[in-house]
């Protein structure tokens, strides 16, 4: 590093990999709403990955005697439930836990897919131009056209687990059912979101392509290929994480609304947005096993929401 | 201005048209898959085949697309699978409840949002706007089934003032209104107002808004007759072009509060398996969707002078 630095080769001024991370907590310490969004995020990261290992109850097992306990309640036999337990006396707060697993897990595939395919879309239309943008301008306008609650009905009532697609998925390639659903779930999500990230990159990418260094990439005879992954996604970056957060939000929201709606994912894993819709069932007495789902999920979409206002705030100051 | 109208209303019909084309081929692209959605899952194969026969769906796709076009503008939308009613009345009867829904929704939430838009937007950084900011922020984060579970803890089962769901079963009842559009009023105010601040905002350290202060007319006065005009122009097109996400937050309401309207008519039908009212359904939601950005871009054009006159 430091003969690099002797040398006085510009490219060189640019810290590593870790350095930049580091400034980049370093300036998000400045925000509060920003630290307050990350503490969010990172406690959910860090309940989810330690599911395993913390001491939590098995989030199936059926406690036949504990039915919809409220919070705190301590059975006879010894056995305590932090949060109570739901309709089939499964304890809540394990549910909670390994539930966070499932909805993190999906959604960020889906909300990573989703990307991938706006950005490419995006990237093509804005840099190629002419009938490229037409048509991937066109179907975009259709799509977006969708509420997307009626673009997530029709897609998962007529491609879901039990259409003749999702039972071709299952029997003729033998996936397991969480499998296709999520996989199905993705496919959703990404006709709903990749429209309104191609816009978005599109116009990114209109206002790149103007600069000098793709007119020299393009003099240097690069590959169009190289010049849209290489050249113009890594510039259009900035814009694009603080969005890619608030979009990580409403991806987690319509997965756990799925849930509600009973197009998410099988049971009996815990989804949160199936816990709320199973003990919505039963009235009052179902109020405290719907309460916990609603505050975990507000909570995390809460922190994504302020994280990226972190970033945004952050983004604009330099 | 007609020109662009007219273009505008052009790409309309071509997206209604690609959209109607994409749901004919999924719902009723294969017929057998057709007959045994109407007929139900125990028909036999001569039963199936006999309907395919009588309906007539012998004829080539093309010309079934276009009949089934034909029939639908002209209001014509075939019979529901679940209800034995022509999906044509119960999409209006339904249709009309969740009007009065998202009208008083949007009014409810316009109103709101602006006023604390403009009162953030016009002190930005101060506590106040801090203040709406942070609230803004936070009822955009739960989402509505959250909401409405907390509401419904709140006023239902707590203070026990209002009643958990809107079945209307005695006609339009006020105090069944009530949850439903609090909750929706909550979870969009927050985009609303961030977008009216964000505009105000940038309106109000603009020069000549400096200049109206700087030559003394009260600060009031600037506001409701110089800023706001301008103001206001970028946040009606956001919040017209937003019907389309409150229209997915009706549907979500209404199957939570199990409220007599579109949504819940949609929700239902999609889950049953009810071709011709989701048909019929998607199409008006999409048509209501479509029609917003035509108002959207319509409207922002005849608004803002600067594009008008140019």
């Amino acid at each position: 590093m430091s003969d690099e630095t002797a040398n006085g080769n510009a490219q060189t001024d640019r810290p590593t990999g870790f350095k930049r991370f580091a400034r980049a907590v370093g300036l998000l310490r400045e925000s509060r709403i920003g630290m307050i969004g990350a503490f969010l995020v990172c406690f959910w990261i860090l309940v989810a990955l330690l599911a395993p290992i913390l001491p939590v109850k098995d989030p199936l097992s059926q406690d036949a005697a504990a039915l919809l306990k409220p919070w705190l309640t301590s059975m006879p036999d010894g056995a305590f439930y932090w949060l109570g337990t739901d309709d089939r006396g499964r304890d809540i707060l394990s549910r909670l836990v390994w539930g966070s697993r499932l909805v993190l897990f999906w959604s960020a595939a889906a909300t990573i897919v989703a990307y991938a395919v706006g950005m490419m879309l995006g990237v093509i239309a804005g840099y190629r131009g002419g009938w490229w943008d037409e048509i991937i301008s066109f179907f975009g306008n259709v799509l977006l056209s969708f509420p997307l609650m009626v673009l997530y009905l029709v897609i998962l009532t007529n491609f879901g687990p039990s259409s003749n697609f999702g039972r071709l998925l299952s029997d003729r390639l033998g996936l397991d059912p969480i499998v296709v659903s999520g996989v199905i779930i993705i496919v959703a999500v990404t006709f709903g979101t990749a429209p309104a990230v191609a816009r978005i990159v599109r116009g990114l990418v209109l206002d790149l392509k103007t600069r000098d260094y793709i007119a020299a990439a393009e003099v240097r005879g690069e590959t169009p290929l190289y010049i849209m992954l290489v050249e113009l996604l890594p510039n259009a970056r900035g814009p694009l994480i603080v969005d890619g957060c608030l979009r990580l939000g409403y991806v987690i929201i319509t997965i756990a609304l799925l849930g509600y709606l009973a197009l998410g994912l099988p049971p009996p894993d815990p989804d949160w947005g199936k816990m709320i819709s199973d003990a919505q069932k039963f009235g009052s007495f179902g109020m405290n096993a719907m309460l916990w789902p609603a505050f975990a999920i507000s909570s995390l979409v809460l922190g994504l929401n302020l994280l990226a206002d972190g970033l945004r705030e952050i983004s604009l100051r330099d | 201005m007609l020109a662009l109208a007219a273009k505008r209303l052009g790409s309309m019909i071509l997206i209604m048209l690609t959209i109607s084309f994409i749901l004919f081929v999924i719902f009723e692209g294969d017929k057998l898959n057709l007959a045994q959605k109407v007929l139900g899952q125990y028909s036999t194969m001569d039963q199936r085949l006999k309907w395919v026969e009588q309906q007539g769906l012998n004829a080539p796709f093309l010309t079934r697309y276009f009949e089934w076009v034909w029939n639908f503008v002209r209001g014509d939308m075939g019979t529901s699978l679940q209800l034995s009613a022509p999906v044509s009345e119960l999409v209006w009867s339904h249709l009309k409840n969740t009007i009065l829904l998202a009208g008083c929704v949007f009014t409810i939430t316009v109103s709101i949002s602006l006023v604390m838009g403009v009162l953030s937007g016009i002190a930005e950084g101060s506590f106040r706007d801090r203040a709406i900011t942070v609230a803004s922020v936070l009822t955009t984060s739960v989402p509505e089934f959250a909401s409405a579970t907390f509401l419904v803890a709140i006023f239902v089962f707590w203070l026990d003032w209002l009643p958990g769901t809107s079945p209307f079963s005695n006609g339009v009842a006020l105090n069944e209104l009530v949850l439903p559009v609090m909750v929706l009023v909550l979870y969009n105010f927050g985009y609303y107002t961030r977008m009216t601040r964000a505009s105000m905002a940038e309106v109000i350290t603009s020069q000549y808004v400096r200049t109206a202060i700087l030559k003394g007319l009260p600060f009031k006065q600037v506001v409701m007759k110089h800023a706001l005009r301008n103001a206001l122009i970028a946040p009606f097109t956001v919040m017209i072009l937003q019907l389309n996400y409150l229209l997915s937050g009706v549907i979500v309401v209404e199957v939570f509060f199990s409220y007599k309207g579109f949504g819940k008519l949609l929700y239902d039908a999609s889950l049953f398996g009810d071709i011709y009212m989701v048909e019929a359904c998607t199409m008006v939601a999409v048509f209501v969707a479509v029609l917003s950005q035509f108002i959207s871009d319509v409207g922002y054009t005849m608004l803002n002078p600067r594009i008008r006159f140019s």
